[in-house]
């Protein structure tokens, strides 16, 4: 597809978000749930599989493109665009990439129609950050699987459909497409959370579940290195844009505020303190969408570099997000820790783009990591 | 430049041990040695199929075809035979 007609689908986001989404994202809170008929909208419109290709419903939107709707939703809506980066990005990827012919034709076209929503089941109980000793095991019997065990901070777990499970078993980690009518599947949602609280969180249960050997993604024993990758590469670009989408959500309303609100008789935007906070905030937000560019264009190109490119946006656009909100919280006052002003919500939601797709010391670890070899000059030889 | 040596450079270029800490031959599984991480696994693929023009298959997705120099060096050549 040419730049132009994707751009048009963005803007078409933009306005969708504008009059579907933003006015009612409080309410989304409050009531704890993004709404069904919202997500059939979205559905529709082909949000749901902006990335998949034409073949099974998808729009085809390339990285760059992608990113750009994500940041549209998610400007509008942190608990809304959780459901691009589960269903599209860390599930839709991966059984794009890894999926073979049969598992793409009975799941990507439902799930780009919305006739099945999909998340990825990773985290559990007691795991973390630590996924590669995930608890939840497979047992082979016959030709089928016997799955056993609980996860945990499931976005959209309460209302999937489908779910990309990261298991454990007797060639290693093995990733299964587990489907919610499988006798043994129990989900609770959790409630009290700080944020996300639209986003359909739950806890879920495996109990001897009987999964077909065709449910395997991927082969057997290879779960971690290349469907939780490539589950987690996706996810990490989706948060990227996610945290360029609340940085400049509170970009935006930290600006305006400081240009209508009057303190000691003059605009807020005119005290040089305010003018310091936005002159940051400004650059942050150009600096973070630069990253996310230019991740999007090596990932639009296979580029080997789009991972590490990747992981720097996304740990750099989550921090500031954070910073970004905090300073619109100030800027705002005591009426930015009003739930009637959106950045007390985006004050919330950017707290947790730091931990979700592997947390901010994570990412730290693995930049550093990256640099450390990239940037060793070795002294000359004498 | 030789296939081998291309797979070896590419391979030192994303060590997760200090250069001088990394001698491997081109039979050594770099993956044990601990010189390579699962993130290595995951851009070896894109490498792959972007500098060779081959498709890495999910039924490719065995550990012991990307493990060694020789290894990655004997899928890209099989590949291209196959597709030939």
């Amino acid at each position: 597809m040419d730049n132009t007609s994707q751009q048009k689908i963005v803007d078409e986001a933009r306005e969708f978000a504008d009059r579907e989404i933003r006015p009612f994202a409080a309410q989304f809170e409050a009531n704890e749930a993004v709404p069904r008929e919202l997500i059939d909208k979205m559905a529709q419109r082909g949000y749901l599989a902006a990335t998949f290709p034409a073949e099974y419903d998808g729009l085809g939107l390339d990285p760059i493109y992608y990113g750009l709707l994500t940041e549209e939703i998610g400007k509008a809506d942190a608990s809304t665009r959780g459901l691009l980066t589960v269903h599209t990005s860390l599930a839709g990827e991966a059984l794009a990439r890894w999926g073979n012919k049969e598992q793409k034709e009975k799941w990507l076209r439902p799930m780009a129609q919305g006739k099945k929503l999909a998340c990825f089941a990773l985290t559990e109980p007691e795991v973390g950050t630590d996924a590669k000793n995930v608890k939840t095991s497979y047992r082979k019997e016959g030709n089928k699987y016997i799955i056993n065990g609980a996860k945990k901070w499931i976005t959209f777990g309460n209302i999937a459909d489908l779910f990309l499970t990261v298991t454990t078993g007797e060639k290693g980690i093995t990733a299964f497409i587990i489907e919610r009518e499988m006798p043994g599947v129990k989900t609770t949602p959790i409630k009290g959370l700080l944020a996300g609280k639209a986003s359909h969180i739950a806890e879920i249960q495996f109990e001897n579940v009987e999964v077909p050997a065709e449910n395997i993604v991927g082969k057997e024993g290879s779960g971690f290195t290349y469907i939780v990758n490539t589950a987690l590469d996706h996810g990490r670009y989706s948060i990227a844009w996610a945290g360029i989408a609340i940085a400049q959500e509170a970009l935006e309303a930290m600006i305006t505020y400081s240009r209508q609100r009057s303190q000691f008789g003059k605009k807020l935007h005119t005290h040089q303190l305010i003018q310091g906070i936005i002159g940051d905030a400004v650059t942050k937000v150009h600096a973070g969408r630069a990253l996310c560019l230019r991740a999007g264009q090596l990932r639009k190109n296979n580029d080997s570099n789009a991972v590490i490119e990747t992981t720097i946006a996304k740990y750099f656009t989550s921090k500031i997000a954070m910073e970004v909100a905090v300073d619109a919280v100030q800027v705002h006052g005591g009426n930015g820790c009003y739930n009637k002003y959106p950045v007390e919500r985006l004050f919330r939601e950017a707290k947790i783009l730091e931990i979700i797709e592997g947390t901010s010391q994570v990412q730290q670890e693995i930049i550093s990591s990256y640099g450390l070899r990239a940037y060793f000059k070795p002294p000359a030889k004498k | 430049m030789e296939l081998k040596e291309q797979i070896r450079k590419f391979i030192e270029s994303n060590l997760v041990v200090f250069e001088d800490e990394a001698e491997f031959s081109d039979s050594d599984n770099i993956f044990e040695m601990g010189f390579v991480n699962s993130l290595f696994a995951m851009k070896l693929v894109n490498y792959i199929e972007e500098n060779f023009n081959v498709q890495v298959a999910n039924d490719d997705l065995e550990i012991s075809n990307f493990n060694s120099v020789n290894r990655i060096t004997e899928f890209i050549e099989n590949k291209r035979s196959a597709a030939a």
